[in-house]
């Protein structure tokens, strides 16, 4: 329920004042000013836009395979709007149940590929197809970094399920019926003997568990750009060279859409990388004595104020992770194709591949 | 045996060094991202200041400024300099309607329709004779290359390059910018009175010479303008209005004194 109820306004919310604040922050960093006549310092430029869009004619190009190209748009979007379905929204509301909710939905993400290639092969342009051929390449070939460094999570949870996840690293973690006698310690050393599973806050989140994941963390973060085709992987949709890839012949709401999932691709994984790496709903104030943050900020599963709390720290931290692709992407040039594969198959692989041995060996400290 | 030997030595030294071309790529690699987030964060930070509000005409204009270095043009302005030299500007009062700009200007973008004056016009405000109406002064700010030949050439300094530099329309026949005040009925009274003090010196002529009979009803066909001016050229001690003085510009040595 959670999915229709709550992430699809939020989602349709979010895009428009992500796409305001994307074009705020590249005005910054570009010395700048941004949009600034639509409302008070331009905070209604999008929905402007909006509307202008969606009086846009709809224009299916004559020689275009015209079922491929009217469903591409719908194939990509549903694809990714799939993947809220598993994200635990709180400590008590969950999209879905899964057992194995992270298997899911890096299978599930990767199906936008295919609206990916049915966008660029129906226009039945040149630009768009290689446009399309590139979003393949690179998608499928940064599904692997992401795909293990997704694995050194679970290796040292021990779980698919991302509620479960979660409330590992949470102060409530013995409230999980499978967790009741679970411990937390400092950095997830056993020997060390410092019990942190009362602090809780940023103590029990899972890079502090396992300091090992914060290099996964970066790797996870590098390939989800290329993911979600954002800059500096921006390869298929390459303005100074491909018009605007596999979306050049769209328009209108067509258009639309695919901008709506491209920042849904960006929502999605960074409430997946929050939920993996960064404690997912969880609080980053830890109790310190008498002064129990934590449990304050948490709230009690089930309650309203609970809910609260938890959407608030998951959405934030979600935002958070927004702006830094934003930042990452105003900052940094785009990458060559060549470049790009080099990137992914001589650099964040083997380096996944090392760090799920060392993720293995960590899980070994913690038990 | 050598030979293989060889070979094995150049193999491990070709590996070597490519292993530490591998993790050179990777220092150089992260060091410049970092680099690069530091330069971006600095901008981001500074973006709450705007730059100062100088112009071109100090000596600061080119200090690195950080900060907002545009300004929300229509409502704010950066200061741009007293003497810009920008749209032209015709004070028609003070244009003695002589048709030097007409001839100097390189794209022909300046109109003159004069008609000369029957009446005696005053002075310009430095003292120069009027003679001539101007029927039309239009210059086209569209055609217009700003080289400012115009305003050297006035000799009463009545055409000027203003700092006036926003001049833009939605319509290009607005960049089409009118000086002459006369209206329409103005000017063919004023075309009438010239007409018929034509027509009276004609009749004057005639008297004179019988010669001019049959070239006098001619008259009316052709252009006036084309035909009066060396006429009255060459009957110049008839004419009741005075040769204009023309005297070395005043303004022009003012501004040197300053």
């Amino acid at each position: 329920m959670s999915t229709l109820v709550f992430f699809l306004p939020f989602l349709l919310m979010y895009t428009v004042f992500a796409v305001y604040a994307e074009r705020k922050i590249s005005a910054f960093i570009q010395d700048r000013y941004g949009p600034m006549e639509v409302g008070k310092y331009g905070w209604y430029q999008t929905v402007a836009d909006l509307l202008k869009l969606i009086q846009k004619e709809d224009i299916i190009p004559k020689n275009a395979n015209k079922t491929l190209f009217m469903l591409a748009p719908i194939v990509i979007f549903t694809a990714i709007f799939c993947g809220f379905a598993i994200l635990p929204l709180t400590s008590s509301w969950v999209g879905s149940l899964s057992q194995n909710g992270v298997y899911f939905l890096i299978a599930i993400v990767s199906l936008d590929v295919v609206g990916i290639l049915m966008a660029g092969w129906g226009a039945n342009s040149k630009y768009s197809l290689l446009g399309s051929l590139r979003a393949v390449a690179q998608i499928i070939s940064y599904e692997i970094p992401v795909t293990l460094s997704v694995l050194c999570v679970v290796m040292i949870s021990q779980s698919l399920s991302l509620q479960e996840i979660s409330y590992q690293q949470s102060v409530l973690i013995n409230v999980f019926p499978d967790l009741e006698s679970t411990k937390n310690f400092l950095f997830g050393i056993k020997t060390m003997a410092i019990d942190v599973t009362a602090w809780g806050g940023f103590f029990t989140w899972n890079i502090f568990r396992a300091p090992v994941l914060i290099p996964v963390a970066v790797i996870y973060f590098i390939s989800t750009l290329a993911e979600s085709n954002r800059a500096p992987f921006d390869l298929p949709e390459a303005e100074s060279e491909l018009v605007a890839g596999f979306h050049t012949e769209y328009s209108g709401f067509r258009w639309a859409i695919i901008m709506l999932s491209e920042y849904g691709m960006m929502l999605l994984v960074a409430i997946l990388g929050v939920i993996l790496f960064f404690g997912s709903w969880n609080t980053p104030l830890p109790n310190i004595g008498n002064i129990t943050l934590a449990n304050w900020t948490t709230g009690q599963p089930g309650t309203i104020i609970g809910n609260l709390w938890s959407i608030l720290w998951l959405i934030s931290k979600a935002m958070l992770w927004v702006m830094a692709q934003m930042w990452v992407r105003w900052t940094y040039p785009r990458l060559r194709i060549d470049q790009l594969m080099n990137l992914s198959w001589k650099y964040l692989t083997p380096f996944a591949i090392f760090l799920i041995f060392m993720s293995g060996l960590w899980r070994l400290l913690m038990i | 045996m050598e030979v293989l030997l060889n070979l094995r030595l150049r193999k491990r030294a070709k590996l070597k060094e490519n292993q530490t071309k591998y993790w050179a790529n990777v220092r150089i690699t992260v060091s410049t991202l970092i680099e690069g987030i530091k330069v971006t964060t600095g901008h981001f930070w500074n973006a709450r200041k705007q730059r100062n509000a100088i112009g071109v005409e100090s000596d600061n204009y080119f200090e690195k400024n950080n900060g907002l270095q545009t300004v929300l043009y229509p409502h704010e302005e950066l200061p741009i300099p007293d003497n810009g030299r920008y749209q032209l500007h015709n004070e028609i009062d003070d244009c003695i309607v002589c048709d030097k700009c007409v001839k100097v200007c390189p794209v022909d973008c300046i109109d003159i329709e004069p008609i000369r004056a029957v009446e005696d016009l005053g002075k310009t405000s430095d003292g120069t004779p009027k003679r001539i109406h101007a029927a039309k002064f239009d210059i086209n700010m569209s055609k217009c290359c700003f080289c400012g030949l115009c305003t050297t050439v006035c000799p009463t300094e009545c055409l000027t390059m203003t700092n006036e530099f926003d001049f833009s329309e939605f319509e290009v026949k607005k960049h089409n910018f009118e000086f002459a005040t006369l209206t329409s009925s103005e000017v063919s009274e004023k075309k009438e009175a010239l007409e018929k003090f034509n027509l009276e010196k004609q009749e004057a002529s005639k008297l004179i010479s019988i010669d001019k009979k049959k070239a006098s009803p001619k008259i009316k066909m052709k252009p006036i303008i084309k035909k009066t001016i060396p006429e009255e050229n060459a009957e110049q001690g008839k004419t009741n209005v005075t040769k204009p003085k023309f005297r070395p510009r005043p303004v022009m040595k003012k501004k040197k004194e300053e």
